[in-house]
């Protein structure tokens, strides 16, 4: 952290600008400036598999994030606030970090695969940013977030046997720990072993394709063994290559499928297991059907179709409310999961992690509310 | 009645009453028609908001940090002192009006542009955000103009309505008024702390505690930036910059004051019972909001330096609608209101200002117990009814 930083993130500077934040003027000289807020501008873009046909396009992009940003160890994600073009709503995704872990203020790179269309039958993010970013695009950015990480590194030598498991674009996570590793000093020497199981769709559908050929025939103690098409998790696979895996460090990335089945290999809650997956996109129904959780209250019940939150004080729950009309804001909770239809307009919603007055938002199939 | 038969009114007497809440002249049928006329609108307009108005309020944003940075630094230069004062004025008005009040409102929410949202902003008064959306967004907007319970009707201070039993105490109406006009920053953070309940020991402690808090820890970070950090910033000039600190907050009250008592204040807007109100339709709720409001006339800038606030029934009506949207809704609005007979009243600052005024000194007196009725025009319900 810079001293120029350190004092634009200072007490002193924050009293002189409240109640707003200092960014809030910085931002209007350089958006590459910031004393709290993290931003990126994408300094390039780099297509993965531009010879795959039928399969999703795939780019990594890298970042230069502005000097608040604090560093990623290797496994983790961040938060991408972008608005599309032509729309003023900005939409915030999370994506793994690809490259291998970052020092404060140090470039990273994402690696995304685009989806088809976002929830609302719009461009989604991640094909946005894959097919038509430009180097130069500004990014609003998190800090790096959650704990699908490692811990061995040069500076922690131990003998551990390392597993890592993925799938299609979980892959992502994975990548930046094995080269986090081969970067801090994994080497044929250390005489550490790492053994990366991946299934992808297709050879063509393969990312990384070189790289991963170099470190499977580089001196680092690193077996790399990709499986493709119908080739699926099998423990009886993962017992012929790793004996002991029930008592070896393992992560394993990748869609709900490959997951359970990873799950099921190790046994319920084996601590050595670490995993991360993408969730599921919930589709609506258009009916009262599902169950509504109250995530916090830790209450769920069959959908009556009535508000969220009458249905929340049908449990006996007690949300803060308002003016029960969907004007005041005072009711406004994040729904985690699931789609919910605003009873005054009809409009139906499925955005993740979405900012909803619970008041006028009755639930479409499942749904779960941070209440 | 029926609605075909309603003549052009007057448009020169704008605050003439063609509508009596006591008498709702629309049948609960037509209530509900109107309604969902009203409904239709307001999802006509969220249906185009986009690019514009995010476009609109970063740049008004951008426009409020220049002014602010402009009158900040020109008090290092004490012979434009005016200048300094006049910039720093006019960012606080923009950034408390056509930003904070409407930004707080949820307006601009769809963006999700944490810097504009109305869970995380906070505006430049001594007044925290989190108090004033509550008192403000749910109690005033929900219960607006409803005796007894819409606490804006004369801030627990002022007797603003002939249903407010007149005291002794109310002989100083214009006093407090012109008080509160030049306090008004203070007075809207006090407001939430509901002095008068407390007085009347209908408040707990606790529950003071809790909204005292976040205002003293407020006032706090104001005065410490206005009154003791810029100054001192400024050196020699620590008393010009001080003073000027004060003038800016001080015209910035002056003129919210004036605009914010000509929303609800005017003479020819309506107050209502709670029996009134009880299980009320939407279209109830619409027509009272309507009724319980009054706009000002005025130019674009005009509108743009009251938070488009001069529109205060289209923000009644479609509170968190961004209210840059006000003076194309209004077009529609005024037709539903014609078509239904439904009085709208609008007038000139000035005019708006010295109704109010004259309401301020007459409820300082004891008034009669009947509601001095404005003469009925030719469109009286009885017309009507014809």
């Amino acid at each position: 952290m810079t001293l120029t930083t350190k004092l634009l993130g200072s007490k002193a500077v924050a009293a002189l600008t409240a109640p707003h934040g200092v960014d809030r003027y910085l931002e209007m000289f350089n958006p590459m400036w910031a004393a709290t807020e993290v931003r990126a501008r994408v300094v390039d873009i780099h297509r993965e598999n531009p010879d795959a046909k039928g399969s999703a396009p795939v780019a990594t992009l890298t970042l230069q994030p502005t000097s608040t940003w604090r560093g990623h160890r290797a496994g983790q994600y961040v938060q991408v606030g972008v608005e599309l073009p032509g729309s003023a709503r900005r939409l915030t995704r999370c994506f793994s970090i690809s490259s291998a872990a970052s020092l404060p203020g140090e470039r990273f790179t994402l690696t995304i695969r685009a989806n088809d269309e976002g929830p609302s039958g719009g461009q989604s993010v991640s094909s946005f940013l894959v097919n038509d970013a430009r180097p130069g695009q500004m990014l609003h950015l998190s800090q790096a977030d959650g704990d699908f990480t490692i811990h061995e590194s040069a500076a922690t030598p131990t003998n551990n046997h390392l597993v890592m498991i993925s799938g299609g674009s979980g892959i992502t996570p994975v990548m930046a720990q094995i080269r986090t590793l081969l970067r801090d000093g994994y080497d044929g020497r250390a005489n550490r072993k790492v053994t990366f199981l991946h299934y992808a769709r297709s050879e063509a559908d393969q990312i990384f394709a070189d790289e991963l050929a170099e470190i499977a025939a580089g001196d680092n103690h690193v077996d790399v063994h990709l499986r493709y098409g119908d080739a699926m998790f099998s423990e009886f696979e993962l017992r012929r290559l790793v004996p002991d895996f029930k008592n070896t460090d393992t992560w394993a990335c990748g869609p709900g499928g490959l997951i359970e089945l990873v799950r099921d290999a190790f046994g319920e809650e084996n601590p050595r297991l670490r995993v991360e997956f993408f969730k599921p996109p919930t589709m609506s129904t258009g009916s009262a059907t599902g169950a509504v959780s109250f995530v916090k209250a830790g209450a769920t019940a069959e959908n009556t179709g009535a508000t969220l939150l009458e249905q929340a004080e049908a449990l006996g729950l007690t949300p803060e409310f308002g003016c029960r009309m969907g004007i005041c804001f005072s009711c406004v909770k994040t729904k985690t999961d699931g789609t919910v239809r605003n009873v005054l307009t009809g409009e139906e919603s499925s955005l993740p992690d979405e900012e909803i007055r619970i008041c006028v938002s009755s639930p479409v199939g499942d749904c779960s509310v941070d209440l | 009645m029926t609605i075909t038969d309603i003549k052009p009114r007057n448009k020169k007497k704008s605050t003439v009453r063609a509508s009596d809440p006591k008498n709702p002249n629309l049948t609960s049928e037509q209530l509900d028609a109107f309604g969902d006329e009203l409904d239709d609108l307001r999802q006509r307009v969220l249906g185009k908001l986009g690019k514009e108005d995010a476009d609109y309020i970063r740049m008004i944003v951008k426009r409020q940090q220049q002014f602010e940075i402009a009158g900040r630094a020109l008090f290092y230069l004490p012979p434009v002192w005016p200048l300094a004062v006049a910039a720093l004025s006019v960012s606080k008005i923009l950034e408390n009006m056509e930003i904070g009040h409407n930004v707080m409102h949820g307006q601009y929410d769809w963006m999700g542009d944490p810097k504009l949202n109305s869970r995380i902003y906070d505006w430049d008064t001594m007044a925290p955000g989190e108090n004033w959306k509550y008192g403000h967004n749910y109690i005033h907007h929900t219960y607006t103009n409803i005796l007894g319970k819409d606490r804006d009707i004369g801030y627990g201070i002022l007797r603003m309505d002939e249903d407010q039993k007149w005291r002794p105490y109310y002989l100083g109406n214009p006093v407090y008024a012109l008080l509160l006009m030049l306090l008004f920053e203070e007075g809207v953070a006090v407001h939430d702390l509901e002095v008068d309940r407390i007085v009347a020991g209908e408040r707990t402690w606790e529950e003071t505690k809790k909204v005292g808090k976040p205002i003293l820890k407020k006032v706090g970070k104001q005065t410490l930036k206005d009154y003791v950090l810029f100054p001192a910033l400024s050196g020699p000039f620590f008393l010009s910059t001080l003073a000027g600190n004060a003038v800016a907050n001080v015209v910035r009250n002056i003129w919210t004051f004036n605009i914010i008592f000509c929303g609800h204040f005017p003479a020819g807007v309506a107050t209502f019972t709670e029996e009134e109100c009880e299980n009320e339709s939407r279209g109830h709720w619409y027509y009272r909001q309507l009724l319980g409001s009054a706009n000002i006339t005025g130019g674009k800038l005009f509108h743009i330096m009251s938070g488009n606030l001069s529109h205060q029934i289209e923000h009644h009506l479609f509170p968190d609608i961004p209210a840059r949207r006000y003076p194309e809704l209004s077009v529609e609005v005024q037709a539903l209101c014609e078509k239904y007979g439904i009085e709208y009243n609008t007038g000139g600052l000035t005019h708006q200002l010295w109704t109010v005024a004259k309401k301020i000194v007459r409820l300082s007196l004891p008034t009669g117990k009947a509601k001095p009725q404005p003469a009925p025009v030719a469109t009286s319900d009885e017309t009507l009814a014809a």
